[in-house]
């Protein structure tokens, strides 16, 4: 089995039409992914790649049963598309845009409030299925099928992470990129809780990095209650404070959200941290013999 | 972005929040006048973007238009260092002077995004003028919180919870009410990811005064706030960085000798990381992005070379939206305008690998390529001690 997307995911296409939305839309159909619809306002009734284009999301969902979408709108209006598909009861929306404010993020939470989407991202590479379905930007031949889970704030960090794993002959069950952005829609709890249920997954590498204080909250849900093998990597251990490293959830506070911090909880809840980069495949085939 | 004092204090009179009357002066004659103006005693304050500036000698009260003249003329030009400037300091140039008040309590008011529950949050604490993050690890209780919904906003009752709990006299409470709203109005209308006032000061007289001020802007939102972009002070920044950010580039300066260029800001920690582990010290922070051009990329590696302590550069990219050719060709158009004169290990992965690989070895020039991460770090450290 896997998570969230699969072989039975009907995706559509927030910004089908621009460059990104192109360009990932071809890679996505190229891996098997069914993208069923694009959206973007104004060019309904159009074919762009051979995929029906309609002018909202709601059209769209009539007509395909979509349900899942995934967004390449720019940031100044990518809120208000997360909103649209929220609205038109998508379960499944993934935000690529990286740029959103914050206060627009705030928004959004409090809208999705006793709905049934889930939010991945923004400013994330998507979700992946090896050999059944990719949402996002990740490139799929890295990836391999199996039995390992994968959760990260990151993007290419998280490619490098499934890269060494495939090159070890360890495969992945679903990998989600959950955003590098502080105010997300998907936590590692909620990702750590889809796998916890998946009786496919045997182990799960979380990779988090400096920031915030989401992987010591994750830490203690597994120390309590999470019950498989984690191997754990942080970004960051050599990040100054008070500097925003490139993402903006990723900026040490006065003494807050440290690597130091996140390696320690991590490390008293039990999870397997390496401290190198390189090490992340080789922790996991470790702890799964 | 962060901006001086005097103009987050210029920004929240917009909203009604009072602080002292003064303004800012670029040399020793506009404070004299400013002071002369203020009468009696005046507060000579350094402009800088870090805090500690009173422990710093950056403020000092004068009791005289002469002698703030004086201050000013030592001020001007130094080197203050705070806990916040690391030991180099940072230069002043600005100065604000400001009436002096009659205090007769102080408190703090800041504002900032709660991450864990994706909201902004309030906190008042009757600890004013000290270490927020020390009353925070030392006596947490003696910090009130609350949480605004974005819907409602910050609502009244809210304002006045917090000005009773901080222990605000109750003939003073309403002013403190309109200045805690006025606070929050600015954080939210001008998308700030801080609003911070420390300390709030109670005057002889009742008065409920801002007595100091700190405001950060979300970067993501300054596309809508033409009016805090024109508020950069660019002598704050290092000039690399500076150009960096011409070209959409997240650059970060630091003081080892591997330079490094990297997708993705997670991939670029790591790289830093992985290069610290190998035994060597990462130069910079630099994520070339997602969607990078040819041109940007270009820059990127112009702006790592014009790093004088760079003996080594590290090329690290695994393409997703990045494809590798691009990375290829950039690399290549970089070296070959500007003459890298330091070894260069590239390690390519992902999209278009193959092409891009392609690319540098019938570049003509003399790349060290590396396999995996690991080997790519050992190189370019051992490359960097050598030189």
């Amino acid at each position: 089995m896997s998570i969230l997307v699969d072989e039975h995911t009907r995706l559509l296409v927030q910004g089908i039409t621009g460059r990104e939305g192109t360009f990932h839309t071809q890679q996505c159909v190229a891996y098997g992914t069914r993208v069923v619809a694009g959206v973007t306002p104004g060019k309904g009734g159009q074919k762009h790649e051979g995929i029906p284009v309609f002018n909202t999301v709601s059209d769209a969902v009539r007509e395909t049963q979509a349900n899942a979408s995934v967004i390449f709108v720019p940031p100044p209006f990518a809120a208000d598309a997360i909103m649209e598909a929220v609205d038109a009861g998508l379960p499944l929306v993934v935000c690529i845009t990286e740029g959103i404010p914050v206060f627009d993020m705030i928004r959004v939470r409090k809208a999705m409030m006793g709905r049934n989407s889930r939010l991945i991202g923004p400013n994330c590479p998507g979700v992946i299925s090896p050999g059944k379905c990719k949402i996002g930007i990740m490139p799929g031949h890295i990836h391999k099928p199996g039995r390992v889970g994968v959760i990260s704030r990151s993007g290419t960090l998280t490619y490098e992470a499934v890269d060494q794993l495939s090159r070890l002959g360890i495969g992945q069950s679903s990998c989600i990129g959950i955003g590098g952005d502080p105010i997300n829609g998907t936590s590692f709890i909620d990702a750590l809780k889809l796998f916890q249920q998946d009786p496919d997954t045997d182990a799960v590498v979380m990779i988090g990095e400096i920031g915030g204080s989401a992987e010591e909250e994750a830490a203690e849900f597994i120390r309590k209650e999470f019950k498989r093998p984690v191997v754990g990597f942080i970004a960051g251990q050599t990040a100054p404070p008070g500097r925003r490293m490139g993402h903006a959830g990723a900026i040490i506070a006065g003494s807050q959200g440290t690597a130091e911090g996140k390696i320690s909880a991590m490390r008293k809840a039990g999870i397997t941290v390496v401290e190198s980069p390189a090490e992340i495949g080789a922790a996991v085939k470790r702890i799964r013999q | 972005m962060k901006i001086h004092e005097y103009q987050s204090k210029n920004i929240l009179r917009e909203f009604g929040v009072s602080v002292p009357r003064g303004a800012v002066a670029y040399n020793a004659d506009e404070v004299y006048e400013i002071a002369q103006r203020l009468g009696a005693v005046v507060a000579v304050k350094a402009q800088i973007h870090a805090g500690g500036r009173g422990k710093g000698g950056g403020v000092q009260i004068a009791g005289s238009a002469e002698e703030a003249e004086r201050i000013a003329r030592r001020m001007l030009g130094m080197k203050l260092v705070t806990h916040q400037t690391g030991p180099q300091g940072k230069e002043v140039q600005r100065i604000l002077v400001e009436e002096g008040l009659n205090i007769s309590k102080e408190y703090y008011l800041g504002i900032v995004i709660d991450r864990s529950s994706q909201q902004a949050v309030y906190m008042a604490s009757a600890e004013g003028g000290v270490d927020i993050e020390e009353v925070a690890a030392v006596t947490p209780e003696r910090i009130i919180k609350e949480f605004i919904n974005p819907v409602t906003g910050f609502a009244g009752y809210q304002a006045r919870k917090l000005a009773f709990g901080i222990g605000i006299p109750d003939a003073s409470v309403g002013k403190a009410v309109r200045l805690m709203t006025g606070l929050y109005r600015a954080f939210e209308e001008k998308d700030a990811s801080l609003a911070e006032i420390n300390p709030l000061v109670l005057t002889a007289e009742g008065e409920v005064v801002a007595l100091d001020a700190k405001m950060n802007f979300d970067d993501n939102a300054l596309y809508r706030h033409r009016e805090i972009l024109e508020l950069r002070d660019f002598s704050e920044e290092d000039p690399l960085e500076i150009r960096a950010s011409r070209f959409g580039l997240n650059y970060i300066k630091l003081d080892g000798t591997v330079g490094c260029m990297v997708n993705g800001a997670g991939l670029a920690m790591a790289t830093m990381d992985i290069i610290k582990y190998a035994g060597g010290n990462p130069a910079n922070f630099l994520d070339v992005g997602g969607g990078a051009s040819r041109d940007q990329v270009r820059n990127a590696f112009q702006i790592l070379l014009s790093d004088p302590n760079v003996k080594a550069v590290l090329v690290n990219i695994f393409g997703g939206i990045m494809r590798c050719d691009i990375v290829a060709a950039g690399v290549v158009e970089a070296v070959k305008a500007v003459g890298a004169n330091v070894p260069v290990v590239v390690r390519l992965e992902g999209t278009n690998v193959e092409n891009g690989r392609d690319i540098l070895r019938q570049s003509g020039l003399n790349f060290t390529v590396a396999e995996g991460m690991k080997e790519a770090a050992e190189k370019a450290v051992q490359l960097a001690a050598r030189e």
